[in-house]
């Protein structure tokens, strides 16, 4: 197999043995893209300039035996959430277009001292606000299995990218599920971690109180290396922690023997396809296989979940993307008057999902119902996030399928917006708890389509959550069609 | 008109931007003044993706007004959002707080009307600033950002005077704190009043209207006494007081409406997800030291001897106080240099209160030539004013203007000697019962001394070598 058809974790190994150099890799990724993207459209833009610099200098790096860690070299991209120093940045929106940042997010500046070489920006949902990508104002992304359906979403575009092995590695970001809905729906790993251990400076706000920083990768180990390079605590963000990271992949190794994993009665009701249950209780087996203690359990408010994740994702989305105004940067229509200048830019530059968010969540906030809405769902959030810490009380880490449904069709469920957001019924409880989360793959169903499978593990546990994914990952790593046909 | 009958209730909101060199959420510069947007970064512009980081200096100086006015504060105030659009809030949203605030309760000391209390003292971030020019609106973000606190007084205040008395104690007492400049004319000081009447009696208060753009001591005055009027005749013709916004027209003297309750803004305040609850430990809050309040400060010089009329004129400009504390001697001496030489030659453009080129501390050197009678009292009062100017020690000074007096007896005896030589005549009628002779033999050896005479000491000798005059003849 070709080396940049391998794992991100091998592809380091291949870089720390000089079997493979930094420029090839680049050169390797930056043919596949052109080759197959056509199709795909994961990317929004290439940074091919900054990238072959980025290359060239690990290559200097890794001859002078001297790399800044196992990225170091590595092709990754990341979902156009990110600022990037003088590299557009649109966040999907046609309100950004042309939106050249001046700084970079923390993420990214941690990623280019760990030498990760990044070849571009990749397609979204509007503002991270979706769970197929098509709500892109730049056009759909499409499952790397299977042309006709979508990549789940919001970070479609980073999914996408992994499963047909343009890059080894990418960040996407995650609100309600984004990270771990998508990797499902692509058969890659994806993390959310605990909220707080990345630093959200400089990545794009959707709802400040749940978005959270994330990998994807086709190995977990992969996972566990992006993971480390990018968390920490940041002065720039005062929600990050300040708790020491430790040595995820250091974790990987150790067996998951006597580990308790609860399954959640909730996570496998009404709505749930059999064939994903199949799949996810197969998963569950292997587990228990290797030693893990199996044992039920119940998150009784977890069925409140998506109501609530509504209101309070919303009304902070309502007030976050209240800065769109046309005022200082991005999109502004013409207009005589100042709020018919408010008006036309944020009608014409917003498209159908985030203006239906932006009402949503401004009525949820609004002086007479705030107690009905916010504050009753601050409250439900609150037994949300007692029903897991009552959980972690007997169990390491709970186990769940990551959707409810394999990929479904490009514009299935564009114009019913409720079937679309019980995408996220299983990833959503886990943000409003602030947990740390994990998608890997775990099967197939009939139609050849990836099922995945999520573990939730406790706040800042990431470590075991890490070891449990590694030991459950499947051993082969079967490639979508679309990468055999190139 | 019967205004008489009526009793106004008015509370002041005051923002006052505190004197943090940096801004409350970023690192930009404070410093007023500077080219537009020049003091502007990712977070203060609002740029997608910035996040705010708190600066704690300006956490230190609310809790500093907090503890001055003996305000409850809380151990753990919550960060929220006030939502709304406007070119100048760069967010669509002021980083505020509002449920829990960081001081609640306390007063603020006013003379002659007491204590008039607070309701809350909050912080919260500055907007920018809209500029009105030909062909367009421009904005200005320096400001954006900057540390403010809302003083939300109660209302019980009951005339524009005491609203006026009460606005230049709270001025007063931030810029003692060290926490405000009190500059009402680049808006570092700016208010807003809430102003009601109701008839006398009546307990229940009357609708109010809310006033802006009233900042000077002047228009707060005029405003306030405008809407008062406007007020009473509204209801004394039968009409109802509705409640809304109005704007002072500065130039008019008039309050015209500006927007109505059913045009207030919805602002749809939430707790701020990006800041964690503003938590006060027991050590910050003692580390926080409050000095003098102004009360305090002309109370202590009264004690010290200091006429009333003097404390306070020190007291009007903390600066003046410090001055004065470090002269450091003879307190009322002291107090009478400050407001005399000091404040001429501030008036005069020769001293900076802000940049003061003499050590205090030197005055009572002057003091004590003029004492011992090395120098005249003119003599001493123009070595002080070249002191203030050139901060040069004053035996220099005496020096250099030569304006040390002769007290050497035997000089100044041989000129004595030849005076009275001179003017036979006027020895005389001296001797005759004359005293008031004495000055004019004083003033002729001084044109012989060049003014240098110790005026003292030729006193005593000729009265030495004349015999005194006798006093009872000069009755006749």
């Amino acid at each position: 197999m070709k080396t940049d058809l391998l794992p991100l974790s091998q592809i380091s190994d291949a870089l720390a043995s000089g079997e493979v150099s930094p420029e090839a890799l680049l050169e390797a990724s930056l043919a596949r893209i052109r080759a197959v993207d056509g199709k795909l459209h994961a990317f929004l833009r290439l940074t091919e300039n900054e990238a072959h610099a980025a290359a060239k200098a690990a290559a200097q790096r890794r001859a002078n035996r001297n790399p800044a860690g196992p990225l170091d070299g590595i092709p990754i991209a990341l979902k156009d959430i990110y600022c990037m120093e003088g590299v557009e940045t649109t966040c999907g929106s046609k309100i950004l277009r042309g939106y050249i940042p001046p700084y970079d997010a923390t993420v990214v500046r941690k990623l280019k001292q760990a030498g990760a070489v990044i070849v571009g920006k990749l397609n979204m949902d509007e503002f991270a606000m979706g769970s197929s990508t098509e709500n892109s104002a730049y056009g759909p992304t499409m499952n790397p299995w299977d042309l006709s359906r979508t990549p789940g979403g919001s970070s479609g575009g980073s999914a996408a990218a992994v499963a047909a092995r343009l890059v080894p590695g990418a960040f996407g970001t995650d609100t309600g599920g984004s990270i771990r809905q998508p990797a499902a729906m692509v058969g890659c790993a994806g993390m959310k971690p605990t909220y707080g251990r990345v630093s959200r400076y400089g990545v794009i706000a959707f709802a400040s109180s749940l978005d959270q920083v994330g990998p994807f990768a086709q190995d977990v180990r992969g996972v566990a290396y992006l993971l480390a390079a990018v968390a920490g605590y940041d002065e720039n963000d005062q929600t990050s922690s300040k708790r020491p990271v430790p040595d995820y992949a250091a974790a990987l190794g150790r067996g998951v023997s006597g580990l308790r994993i609860g399954v959640a009665r909730e996570y496998f009701g009404e709505g749930l396809s059999p064939e994903v249950e199949r799949a996810v209780r197969a998963g569950i087996e292997r587990l228990r296989g290797l030693g893990c203690e199996v044992r039920d359990i119940s998150l009784p408010n977890s069925p409140h979940a998506i109501a609530t994740y509504y209101i309070v994702a919303t009304a902070e989305a309502s007030s976050n993307l209240a800065r769109y105004d046309g005022v200082r940067y991005g999109y502004r229509a013409r207009a005589g008057q100042l709020l018919e200048m408010y008006e036309k830019t944020r009608a014409e530059g917003f498209g159908a999902e985030v203006k239906r968010r932006i009402m949503l969540g401004t009525y949820a906030l609004s002086a007479g119902y705030y107690d009905a809405y916010y504050l009753r769902a601050q409250k439900v959030r609150a037994l949300i996030r007692r029903d897991f810490d009552q959980a972690f009380a007997t169990v390491d880490a709970v186990v769940s399928p990551t959707s409810p449904t394999t990929a479904f069709r490009l514009g299935e469920k564009l114009d019913d917006p409720l079937a679309m957001y019980l995408s996220d019924v299983y990833t959503v409880p886990v943000n409003l708890a602030g947990l740390p989360g994990i998608s890997i793959p775990c099967g197939f169903d009939s139609k050849g389509l990836p099922v995945g499978l999520q573990l939730i593990g406790k706040p800042f546990d990431e470590e075991t959550l890490l070891r449990i994914a590694r030991a459950a990952e499947p051993p082969g790593h079967r490639l979508p069609p679309i990468v055999e046909d190139h | 008109m019967a205004v008489a009958d009526f009793e106004p209730v008015i509370g002041l909101e005051v923002h006052a931007q505190l004197l943090t060199r940096s801004k409350i959420f970023c690192g930009c510069s404070t410093r007023f003044g500077a080219p537009p947007n020049t003091q502007v970064c990712a977070v203060c512009l609002g740029l997608p993706g910035a996040l705010p980081a708190l600066n704690r200096g300006a956490v230190v100086m609310a809790i500093k007004a907090g503890k001055a006015f003996g305000c409850r504060i809380a151990e753990r105030s919550i960060w929220a959002r006030k939502n709304y659009f406007y070119p100048d809030l760069p967010k669509g949203y002021q980083i505020s707080q509002y449920e829990l605030p960081i001081c609640s309760g306390g007063a603020v000391p006013v003379p002659g009307l007491g204590k008039i209390g607070l309701e809350r003292i909050h912080l919260e971030e500055d907007a920018g600033k809209n500029i009105h020019a030909e062909g367009g609106s421009e904005v200005d973000l320096n400001r954006s950002g900057v540390p403010l606190i809302e003083i939300v007084g109660k209302p019980e205040l009951r005339s524009a005077e005491e609203a006026s008395e009460y606005l230049k104690a709270l001025r007063l007492a931030l810029i003692y704190l060290g926490i405000n400049d009190g500059n009402l004319e680049e808006g570092s000081f700016r208010c807003d009043a809430n102003v009601s009447v109701r008839r006398k009696g009546e307990s229940k208060l009357g609708t109010r209207v809310e006033l802006k753009n009233i900042n000077s001591f002047r228009f707060v005055r005029q405003a306030i006494e405008y809407e008062i009027a406007r007020q009473v005749e509204l209801i004394e013709g039968g009409g109802k007081v509705a409640q809304e916004t109005r704007l002072f027209d500065n130039e008019k003297g008039v309050t015209r409406p500006m927007r109505s309750k059913e045009e207030a803004n919805d602002y749809r305040y939430f707790p701020e997800p990006d800041l964690p609850p503003l938590l006060v430990s027991r050590e910050l809050l003692d580390s926080v030291t409050v000095p003098k309040l102004p009360q305090e400060v002309v109370e202590m010089l009264g004690a010290a001897g200091v006429p009333a009329a003097d404390a306070r004129a020190i007291v009007s400009d903390p600066r003046l106080v410090e001055v004065h504390r470090r002269i450091g001697v003879d307190a009322k001496r002291a107090a009478l240099f400050v407001v005399g030489e000091l404040a001429r030659a501030v008036n005069e453009n020769e001293a900076d209160l802000g940049a003061l080129k003499f050590d205090p501390a030197l005055v009572p050197a002057v003091w004590k030539l003029q004492d011992s009678g090395a120098i005249s009292s003119t003599a001493a009062k123009e070595v002080l004013a070249e002191l203030i100017r050139t901060g040069e020690a004053p035996e220099k000074i005496v020096e250099r203007k030569g304006l040390a007096q002769v007290s050497d007896s035997a000089a100044l005896e041989a000129v004595v000697d030849a005076v009275i030589a001179r003017h036979p005549a006027e020895v005389e009628k001296y001797k005759g019962g004359k005293a008031s002779l004495l000055g004019f033999f004083v003033g002729q050896a001084m044109k012989d001394l060049k003014g240098k005479g110790n005026p003292g000491a030729l006193n005593g000798l000729f009265k030495k070598k004349l015999g005194e005059a006798d006093g009872t003849h000069k009755a006749k």
